[in-house]
């Protein structure tokens, strides 16, 4: 190291290091997070500038006000039958994170993660995309494939790496894919998933199809060059993606200020990009809705990306293998300003007179019974722990489309390894 | 039968593929318009529009992975990476997903695309435009990697690369690319026009990846060769007189192990030449390799002629390629022991 001890007279430099406000032991406090009233934020058309649009990153589109009424213009004006179909999909997200988190506490598995608190931000979306529009999710959008009817037996059987996971026991429990319900396979290297979904948005568009892609981030991936990747690529080529980053403000323990949270708002990095950004209460399950609904529209009607923050909180732990005891206050999620999505829809069809508490409670048995037996079901195909439900030999399939001479002599030897310990 | 040096037989193997697939799409720095700073692709925006050869940002890794979104669409990228010295902030993207892709979904998601890029030294390029990467590719699963050494071979092997249902690294040796440089620097480089192989059928026809081609018969000592050192080592065995076999791998994952096998137990020595540098190099794969199968054949100890372990200097690249003078050491070592 070179002293600077010849420039005394210059004042010393210092290193700011970003803290989060509060930390075990202390009061959270969210006072200072901005909520505009709900129903304020304009609503634009589709083929607006997006530079005459350069307001709506730094604000917060809202619907559902206080008392659970839908107002303002970014109300999607959704049937009852919608909202209802929403609000039992949440649930049902809920119901089977809490059954499975369970299951990895009892061994069953080796990992899992929920997404309490966080469930309008996949569901929502899925109900405003298009059945056949391609997700490329984080590992925390398991709400579109239950918005999408992926059988919630097949999701078991990946996170227990069963005999009946279509995986093989690849992948990581929640890592799930299916090509059918247009959901991409999860990556657990961060941020890879965004610049794919605007390469399958421009397939879709070199081949003039009618589909889109949709994306989704954290804050704290947004840091990674394929964050920047993606978006530059996203406007370059004026993709047809939806790219959504998921600002729950926790990435395992660091806050969102480590990802440049303090600074500026996440949907803000959309207008260095030259495309339109929008900020949203993401535990506003109609807010998502809508604004999702209107980057799609922009994306089919080839008027190009759009970013757009979905502020939340991420109540629970990054992962089973995680204790946010550690690092924040405890029951910070239950004081966050922005409440719970279920309870807000439940809320706002109990307004409309399309809901009760006596139906509320029945659909919740109804999921609780409709996830055990799952999961009886899936379970008779076997947990992770004790011997592995895939063949040895399984292990080198997939690798390429064929078996190389150097993976077949491998396989022998795994076999005779195997053979070994038996004996 | 056309003559072509080995950038006409790229561009014509490109050519011939999309004409025959619409499903391929070029992409890459400086590809579209242009036609790429070596040429490979020149032309084919214009025969085959904007939207199936066009140029993209400066972002190896937003090249791979909007690459990576077409593949998974349907389409079947041929990606240009301007220099095998650029790939590496594209390497999350090459070997975590696209390596990986088949495996983690069971099949259900599978990526045939090529990952071309133009490597090695030798044309006074500095340390940024002459590394041989090959090794790191090696390592990691699921990727073929491939470089040929002459125009008919580039041709045949590309098809046949853009045809694999699997992602492929495509190493284009840039020294070769106007003529079969054999390491002799201080002498004019013939060009591919005298050499047989530059004669290309003008067509589709394909090299199959994973077989080496003899390049050279011989009795006495083996060279196992790719790309550029081809051409060295079939020039420092004229050149010194040595009956050897000189075996081009053109693919090196996976690698031809039966014809490395034959040879080797024929003539009992072996010599191993690349220019990547040397620790963990593939040569360190293929001496294992050869000593694994052919230990009780072998006369001598297997011979490594590879860079130096340093970065590939600018004032001495001939100090640093590994040429004539440096595997004729060897060779002669491999030959008197």
């Amino acid at each position: 190291m070179t002293s600077s001890n010849e420039r005394r007279n210059r004042p010393a430099l210092s290193l700011h290091v970003p803290e989060p406000d509060a930390r075990p032991g202390e009061e959270v406090d969210f006072s200072g997070v901005a909520i505009p009233a709900a129903g304020s934020v304009a609503r634009p058309d589709i083929n607006v500038a997006p530079a005459d649009i350069r307001d709506l990153p730094y604000t917060l589109i809202r619907v559902l006000d206080d008392d659970g009424k839908a107002v303002g213009p970014w109300d999607p004006r959704l049937d009852a039958d919608t909202l209802r179909r929403m609000l039992r999909d949440m649930a049902m997200v809920r119901v089977y994170d809490e059954r499975m988190f369970r299951a990895q506490r009892q061994g069953k598995t080796s990992f899992y993660m929920k997404s309490l608190g966080e469930e309008a931000v996949a569901v929502a979306a899925a109900h405003a995309l298009d059945r056949d529009d391609m997700c490329f999710p984080t590992y925390r959008q398991q709400g579109l494939l239950i918005a999408r009817d992926y059988p919630l037996t097949e999701m078991m059987c990946q996170v227990y790496s069963n005999a009946g996971d279509k995986l093989k026991g690849r992948q990581l429990p929640i890592m799930y894919s299916d090509r059918e319900k247009g959901f991409f396979t999860i990556s657990g290297n961060l941020g890879t998933q965004y610049p794919q979904a605007v390469g399958w948005a421009m397939g879709s568009a070199i081949k003039g199809d009618s589909r889109i892609a949709a994306a989704w981030i954290g804050d704290g991936a947004t840091a990674e060059g394929d964050f920047h990747n993606a978006v530059t690529f996203a406007g370059v080529y004026r993709a047809p993606v939806v790219l959504n980053v998921v600002n729950n403000q926790w990435a395992i323990s660091s806050f969102s200020g480590i990802a440049g949270g303090e600074l500026t708002t996440f949907a803000a990095r959309a207008v260095g990009y030259g495309i339109p950004g929008l900020r949203v209460d993401g535990n506003d399950p109609l807010a998502v809705y809508a604004a999702t609904r209107w980057a799609a529209d922009r994306a089919r009607s080839n008027l190009g990306p759009t970013l757009i923050e979905l502020f939340t909180y991420r109540v629970e732990g990054h992962s089973t293998s995680d204790d946010p005891s550690a690092y924040r206050p405890q029951g910070a999620g239950a004081k966050w300003p922005l409440g719970d999505p279920l309870m807000r829809l439940k809320a706002h069809l109990i307004g409309l007179g399309e809901w009760d508490e006596e139906r509320h409670q029945q659909l919740l048995d109804q999921l609780g019974e409709e996830v055990k037996a799952a999961q009886k079901e899936s379970e008779k195909l076997g947990t992770l722990g004790g011997e592995a439900a895939q063949s040895v030999e399984s292990m080198f399939d997939d690798v390429f489309a064929e078996l190389p001479w150097h993976l077949q002599e491998q396989r022998e030897q795994a076999l005779a390894e195997a053979e070994a310990k038996r004996k | 039968m056309t003559v072509m040096n080995m950038i006409e037989a790229l561009n014509s193997a490109h050519d011939v593929m999309m004409g025959r697939d619409p499903d391929i799409v070029v992409m890459g720095e400086d590809v579209g318009y242009f036609g790429g700073v070596f040429r490979v692709t020149a032309g084919l925006q214009k025969k085959y529009g904007k939207t199936r050869a066009f140029d993209t940002p400066i972002a190896e890794g937003g090249i791979a992975g909007t690459a990576i979104g077409m593949a998974a669409y349907g389409l079947k990228p041929v990606v240009e990476m301007q220099f095998a010295d650029y790939i590496y902030p594209a390497f999350d993207q090459i070997v975590s997903e696209a390596g990986r892709m088949r495996y983690r979904t069971a099949g259900e998601w599978t990526l045939p695309m090529v990952f071309r890029s133009p490597y090695g030294g030798g044309i006074f390029g500095g340390q940024t435009h002459s590394q041989s990467p090959e090794a790191l590719f090696a390592h990691v699963c699921g990727i073929k990697t491939v470089i040929p050494s002459n125009p008919y071979d580039a041709k045949g092997l590309l098809i046949a690369a853009i045809e694999d249902p699997d992602p492929v690294i495509f190493f284009e040796p840039k020294r070769i690319y106007n003529g079969p440089f054999d390491g002799f620097h201080e002498r004019p480089v013939t060009p591919w026009a005298k050499h047989p192989a530059a004669e290309v059928p003008e067509g589709y026809y394909t090299v199959p990846l994973g077989k080496a081609a003899v390049a050279r018969e011989g009795n006495d000592v083996t060279i196992l060769a790719y790309g550029t050192m081809v051409h060295v080592a079939l020039a420092t065995a004229e050149e010194q007189g040595i009956d050897a076999e000189v075996i081009d791998l053109r693919t090196i994952v996976p690698v031809d192990i039966d014809t490395i096998e034959a040879s080797v137990k024929k003539t009992g020595r072996c010599v191993i030449i690349h220019e990547a540098t040397r620790t963990g190099g593939f040569g360190a794969e293929l001496a294992a390799l050869v000593q694994e199968r052919c230990f009780y054949h072998l006369e001598a100890p297997v011979q490594r002629v590879t860079g130096y372990d340093t970065p590939y200097p600018h004032s001495l690249e001939w100090t640093y390629f590994p040429g004539p003078t440096r595997l004729g050491i060897a060779l002669k070592k491999a030959l008197e022991d």
